[in-house]
């Protein structure tokens, strides 16, 4: 048994699993203020990381000014997206909704595709050294950024829905939309701002993700990873969203040890994940800490 | 979801419940769809290789979109992983001839039960689960499913994919286009009168019952976890059939045909056809197939200074694919089948508007 291994996989499993935690975070934001199933999601990051990468390497904008323009980018995208394709979709069946963001994941890669090629390009240098030993083990720079900057993320949605006055109002529609209306919150704000919030916290991951291994389609493959966290921790969880990337993420890697050592099948790294998801929703379909889905008559 | 109501002209009254179950809505329908049988059994002796081969796609996934149709259509309930099925039933079918030598023409057919063996499998989370949990279900079986194709090497052939050989009948090889579209022309009838037969049933009724409101459904009698399951097997084993088909078609089955993209696809026939309407599905059909070909088309046309255009064609026909999704969903909710039932109707009452 080779214990150096697996420690190196475990601790890359927390640091993956922490920007599971942050996309899943925004899926749940998404699902819980505006009941949208956001199949997308992975697109966010795909959008975020190639615009960020286009203004640094075709317009050589330093990275100071490219990320804010991006963030900014992407808050205007989430909230037109918002406005124009999801917004008549209120009080749709569940299938138009959960189709109309597939199409949108769909569209979206082609798209990319098509500005910017299959391959995957290389993310320009932002910090000059690329690994720290810290115990015994190398970690790369970006990882150890991607770590602090979810747990900020983290924190500021923590804040944000505590403290904010936004925050407050998010909340209370998530509760009840007809309520918070007739409490005079404009719901519709409400809406936008969680999209907004969306698409940047997911632009973010996605460059994090893009500085260590580069922007490619691969990017959105994070939006259907989401799925295992989310369900684990429970939809409308955000606790839960965080816990369940975590678990995800070193399921993963502790799923490509066993794979290494002994199993030797292959492509159980991506795989796990699913077979977990389906034990979780024959066991307990809504989660960790998700509210059990009570239906009265 | 699907409309409650059936635009039939004022004055066109049902007296009694036979005729109100007919399989046709009209008879002027039922003309209509003979003599387009009969049409199409003429089609082969002036239709070129092109629209024959473009037909033949039509009806092999029209198959598998009519089996989709009836799970989220009809029963409610929300499939994304029907390609996997697709691809379970091209493998199947290619495994049975291959390996215990059954002839093609037995192992479409078995090929199709085989594949309603595992869609009953992977619809025993539907008996539990319902609405997004479903659908991140059957995602989950999407991949699950499509990392077995890779995997299974006495199965699928692994990587390489698995030879389907031509579809023989009393010792004649069906394998050219002209002949092959009558061997799907007949499975495509026979499966849509079947499926519109069956909606005529007491189970076609209980599935609709359960897509409309579950509780209720529940209360009246119907077992819910078997409908649901039941209606999970019917359109895998529509899917099946209608992979089969295809397998045998191109004569190589690989896993790369049956991805995520394919499952929705399917899902966009169904949305764009029209849910819950027979008909529909296939209408739904021949515009995704239609599509790329027209976007072919059309850069071909207009594309021919900037190579941009020609080299991303393949991203094009995805973008109109996600596209026309989207914009369906949000102008036509009802699908093409909807849009037909109004024109049809506006023609009929002129100048009146009912």
């Amino acid at each position: 048994m080779n214990t150096s291994l697996l420690t190196q996989l475990i601790v890359n499993g927390l640091i993956v699993g922490t920007l599971y935690g942050v996309v899943a975070m925004c899926f749940v934001l998404i699902y819980k203020s505006t009941r949208i199933v956001n199949f997308a999601q992975g697109e966010f990051l795909l959008i975020g990381a190639w615009t960020c990468w286009a203004l640094l390497v075709k317009f050589a904008v330093p990275f100071w000014l490219g990320f804010p323009l991006t963030l900014a980018f992407m808050v205007l995208f989430g909230i037109l997206l918002q406005i124009v394709v999801l917004r008549p979709m209120i009080g749709e069946p569940i299938i138009s909704v959960i189709m109309v963001t597939i199409g949108l994941s769909m569209f979206f890669q082609a798209l990319m595709g098509w500005i910017f090629g299959t391959f995957a390009r290389p993310f320009p240098e932002v910090f000059s050294t690329a690994n720290v030993t810290f115990l015994g083990l190398q970690i790369q720079t970006a990882y150890i950024m991607s770590l602090i900057i979810s747990v900020v993320v983290m924190a500021g949605f923590y804040l944000f829905f505590r403290y904010s006055r936004m925050g407050l109002a998010m909340r209370a529609t998530a509760y009840d939309q007809q309520v918070a209306q007739s409490l005079g919150i404009s719901v519709k704000t409400v809406f936008a701002v969680a999209w907004a919030i969306s698409a940047v916290v997911s632009a973010l991951a996605g460059v994090v993700v893009a500085m260590v291994s580069g922007v490619s389609s691969a990017l959105s493959f994070f939006g259907i990873k989401v799925f295992p966290a989310v369900i684990l921790g429970g939809l409308d969880s955000i606790v839960g969203a965080v816990v369940g990337g975590l678990i995800v993420g070193v399921l993963e890697n502790s799923a490509e040890f066993v794979d290494s050592q002994w199993l030797h099948v292959g492509n159980l790294y991506t795989i796990a994940p699913f077979y977990a998801l389906v034990i979780i929703l024959m066991i307990r379909p809504y989660g960790l800490f998700g509210t059990k889905d009570i239906e009265r008559i | 979801m699907a409309l409650g109501t059936s635009l039939r002209p004022c004055g066109d009254y049902r007296t009694d419940y036979a005729a109100d179950t007919t399989i046709f809505e009209t008879p002027a329908i039922r003309y209509v769809a003979v003599l387009t049988v009969i049409l199409l059994l003429c089609a082969p002796f002036f239709c070129n290789r092109y629209i024959l081969n473009l037909a033949i796609q039509i009806g092999t996934y029209g198959i598998a979109a009519l089996g989709l149709n009836l799970v989220v259509g009809f029963t409610g309930q929300i499939s994304l992983g029907h390609a996997a099925f697709f691809g379970f039933g091209a493998f199947a079918s290619a495994w049975l001839n291959n390996r215990f030598g059954v002839p093609v023409f037995f192992a479409i057919p078995l090929a199709g039960l085989l594949t309603m063996a595992v869609g009953l499998l992977f619809g025993v989370p539907a008996g539990r689960i319902k609405g997004l949990y479903l659908a991140i279900a059957t995602l989950a079986a999407q991949f699950i499913l499509e990392d077995f194709f890779a995997r299974a090497e006495w199965f699928t052939g692994g990587s390489s994919g698995a030879m389907a050989a031509p579809f023989t009948l009393f010792g004649t090889a069906l394998n050219t286009d002209k002949t092959y579209f009558y061997v799907v022309l007949v499975y495509v009838v026979v499966l849509y009168l079947f499926a519109s037969n069956l909606l005529r049933s007491r189970d076609g009724r209980a599935l609709v019952a359960v897509r409309d409101h579950y509780l209720s459904a529940e209360i009246m009698g119907i077992n819910l976890a078997w409908y649901r399951i039941l209606s999970f097997g019917l359109s895998a084993a529509y899917a099946g059939i209608g992979g089969a088909l295809f397998g045998h078609y191109l004569g190589f089955v690989s896993a790369e045909g049956f991805t995520i993209l394919v499952s929705i696809q399917f899902l966009g026939m169904i949305i764009i056809g029209g849910l819950g309407s027979i008909a529909g599905s296939l209408l739904g059909t021949a515009f995704m197939v239609l599509l790329p070909e027209v976007m072919q088309g059309a850069v071909g046309l207009f594309g021919q200074k900037s190579p941009a255009m020609i080299q991303g064609l393949a991203y094009l026909k995805e973008m109109a694919i996600g596209l026309a999704i989207i914009l369906f969903l949000i102008f036509e909710p009802d699908g093409l089948a909807h849009r037909w039932r109004r024109i049809r109707t506006y023609w009929k009452l002129y100048p009146f508007s009912y």
